[in-house]
């Protein structure tokens, strides 16, 4: 009987020790994943944002018409549409623009800066008349 | 009533007013106010010298009297025509037919003056003869000239009375040989005349592709004219098929009175071409007297029973003072009813038989008509099970009276009536007929049969419920009894029935809609209210207002954690020209924003993409300046 009792404190014991280690893994993780992030140079951590931003402002826009209806419907697609669109390009401006990337190695970045810009354009110009 | 018959023959055979087909007016005082009226001359004389011909050529035929002012002014032109030497020889064709009906007075010289510069050269008449015949065809109708091939019946016409007019001016010069073969032509244009079937002949074109395409009256009398001339000039006589030339003037008087006149010249210059050879039937055309003649009535019968001919070979009397021939005596077996006359003419001096062309046999649809009896007319209601007469009453069908019945849907109406002719046969009219008036304007029509004189219906309404639609009440009762040849028929309103039908069962049929008064159709019809579609559920607009600020926030967002990025413009460019550019790039890409957002305002796209084609070059000129001169600066920096 007194030995069921100390089997039993043992693996309570255990389990708040995992649970503990699970905690403080979890947490260096996140360390470790903060810590590599600010070594990424700065015009990277810039497009991040912009891609922050743009997911952000759709995000806003589901809920507004998860709200009042999708009555306008073209209006939501359009105005999601464009957020979405407009991460995407940025995603790709991210992968062409970053030194580590082995595949555009020769693409000079001004010139992938000129396509984001461009492609932005031809895209609000379909938004803007899709908008109604 | 016998004798009452005779007289009508009187009628036909005097001016034909009998409306029947193959009956053809001759030329009366109808014609001749139609005449007046068609040639009005405009301001006291005619606008050309051919209208003119044709005016006075008219009224000379028709024997109308001209006005002293307007032969005054005619002949004023007529004059002018013949002295000015620069006419036309139509011109001169028309002013000396218009001379030769008014006879103005003018000098002997000028037309010795004329006649020597007309193209007429008659110092070879022969050659002239044959250049004419040499246009005609093998068919007898005539080219218009030797350039053109299409050949034409109204160019035989115009041809024929050229030969004629050759003839007249030189006819010791002609060969006979010549003249021989100008009427075997003749007789060949007289294989072409094309026929309808009550027996008028005309001549037509036979090909469509004329420029001037002729009529046929205007052909016809074409042909008749120059026939008519040719046969006065020559010394034999044309031997024409009689049969055919009466058809000819048959189709002219079946005409009537035309409206054009252009037509009406046509026709009276025929007729008058043709009363002048002496070739017509009873009546000349033109209403003349006709020679002492036999005429016989061959056969009449009746036009049910063709085989069976009541008259055979009666001679028709002659009345002097009428200038008539009428039927003395006819059989007392001549009942009401539609006959056949077929008469036949022949003229009693045989030396004019040659000169005048009679028809063979003329066949005349003729209508007796008298009073039928009706007598013996009633109405009855009859019980359906016994047959038994519950009322009857008898009808006045002469009179205005009216009776009123009762019956319901188990009862029979029963109408009856008798028949005859005034010799008493049985007569079966064209129309019997029975018809009942609703109250609401339904109406049933039936016929009413017969045996022998005896004419009844008998109407079961029993049977006639449901054709009657259930409804009751009062039904007015009209009889209709008609025929052609019944002076007496009857449309009368007889009286009226009370029906009483049971009631219409869930399924019956409606009574047809009846005819709606025709102005309703067109007056002002109910107002339409236009449903609009209700318009969709909008948010409210502070909630609309608030998420449009929560949806900016982002962007500041953005650039707030910008600023704590640290971003900076080092990068800028700083020298003048690069600088420059990159101002105007940042501009540029300012300006497409903003054109965007007019564009959403209120451009429309055509604008949009015309404005953005000029930004859109102008940003990338910019922008490649801008962007190169950055990597440019970058390279340099990494290689350094």
């Amino acid at each position: 009987m007194y030995q069921r009792e100390r089997e039993r404190e043992r693996e309570r014991d255990y389990r708040e020790e995992m649970a503990r280690s699970t905690g403080k893994d979890a947490q260096a993780l996140f360390h470790s994943l903060r810590s590599a992030y600010a070594a990424t140079p700065t015009t990277l951590k810039i497009i991040d944002l912009y891609m922050g931003f743009a997911v952000f402002t759709a995000l806003i826009q589901v809920v507004y018409m998860a709200i009042v209806g999708s009555f306008p419907f073209n209006s939501f697609l359009s105005g999601v549409l464009s957020c979405v669109g407009t991460a995407i390009l940025a995603v790709c401006l991210r992968i062409q623009v970053n030194k580590d990337n082995k595949e555009f190695k020769d693409l000079p970045p001004e010139r992938a800066f000129a396509d984001f810009v461009l492609c932005n354009l031809v895209l609000h110009l379909v938004i803007m008349n899709f908008l109604g | 009533m016998a004798r009452s018959p005779l007289r009508f023959l009187v009628l036909i055979l005097a001016i034909s007013i009998c409306h029947a087909a193959g009956i053809f007016h001759p030329i009366s005082d109808s014609h001749r106010s139609a005449a007046l009226d068609l040639f009005k001359p405009v301001d006291g004389s005619f606008a050309s010298l051919e209208e003119a011909y044709e005016a006075l050529r008219t009224f000379e035929v028709l024997g109308i009297e001209k006005t002293a002012e307007l032969s005054k002014a005619i002949c004023k032109s007529v004059l002018g025509t013949l002295e000015s030497s620069s006419s036309t020889p139509k011109d001169l064709f028309h002013a000396l037919g218009v001379n030769g009906i008014l006879k103005c007075s003018s000098k002997e010289e000028t037309f010795e003056d004329q006649t020597s510069k007309t193209d007429l050269h008659l110092s070879d008449a022969e050659g002239t003869f044959r250049s004419i015949k040499a246009l005609s065809q093998s068919d007898g109708r005539w080219r218009y000239s030797s350039n053109n091939p299409e050949s034409s019946t109204f160019a035989a016409g115009i041809a024929l009375e050229a030969l004629s007019g050759v003839v007249s001016l030189a006819s010791s010069e002609i060969d006979q040989f010549m003249i021989g073969a100008v009427k075997n032509d003749i007789v060949k244009l007289f294989d072409s005349i094309e026929k309808y079937d009550d027996g008028t002949f005309y001549f037509d074109e036979k090909l469509v592709n004329m420029r001037e395409q002729q009529g046929p009256l205007a052909t016809t009398s074409s042909v008749v004219r120059g026939l008519t001339a040719f046969s006065s000039v020559i010394t034999e006589s044309l031997n024409l098929p009689g049969d055919k030339i009466l058809g000819i003037a048959k189709f002219f008087l079946g005409i009537g009175i035309p409206g054009d006149t252009k037509n009406f010249f046509d026709q009276v210059d025929l007729l008058a071409c043709l009363e002048n050879n002496r070739q017509v039937k009873v009546n000349t055309v033109l209403g003349s007297h006709a020679p002492p003649l036999t005429v016989t009535l061959v056969r009449a019968f009746s036009s049910s029973a063709r085989d069976n001919s009541i008259i055979e070979n009666q001679e028709l009397k002659f009345d002097p003072q009428d200038a008539v021939y009428f039927l003395d005596d006819l059989p007392a077996s001549f009942d009401v009813g539609e006959y056949i006359f077929v008469f036949k003419m022949l003229v009693q001096d045989s030396e004019q038989q040659t000169v005048y062309a009679t028809g063979t046999l003329t066949q005349v649809p003729i209508y007796v008509t008298g009073l039928i009896k009706i007598e013996n007319a009633k109405i009855a209601v009859l019980d359906s099970d016994l047959g038994s007469v519950e009322t009857q009453k008898k009808l006045d069908l002469a009179g205005e009276s009216t009776v009123s019945v009762s019956a319901n849907h188990l009862q029979k109406l029963r109408l009856s009536f008798q028949m005859s002719t005034p010799l008493g046969n049985a007569f079966k009219p064209h129309q019997a007929f029975l018809r009942l008036r609703h109250e609401t304007k339904v109406e049933h029509t039936f016929v009413v049969g017969s045996s022998g004189k005896k004419f009844e219906i008998t109407l079961d309404f029993l049977g006639l419920v449901e054709k009657f639609f259930y409804l009751s009440g009062r039904y007015d009762i009209q009889l209709t009894v008609g025929d052609a040849v019944m002076e007496n028929s009857l449309l009368r309103e007889i009286g009226y029935v009370e029906l009483d039908l049971p009631e219409p069962p869930e399924n019956a049929s409606r009574p047809p809609p009846q005819p709606v008064d025709p102005y309703t159709r067109y007056g002002p019809k109910a107002e339409i209210t236009h449903i609009f579609r209700a318009p969709e559920k909008r948010p409210p607009e502070e909630l609309s207002l608030a998420f449009l600020v929560l949806t900016i926030l982002p962007l500041f967002g953005f650039i707030i954690g910008l600023l704590r990025l640290g971003v900076n413009l080092k990068n800028f460019p700083t020298s003048a020209v690069p600088a420059t550019f990159a101002v105007i790039f940042h501009l540029g890409i300012a300006a497409v924003l903003l054109l965007y957002v007019l564009f959403w305002l209120k451009l429309d796209l055509f604008t949009t993409l015309k404005t953005l084609c000029f930004l859109g070059v102008f940003l990338m000129v910019v922008g490649h300046r801008t962007l190169s001169h950055l990597a440019s600066a970058s390279a340099k920096l990494k290689s350094a």
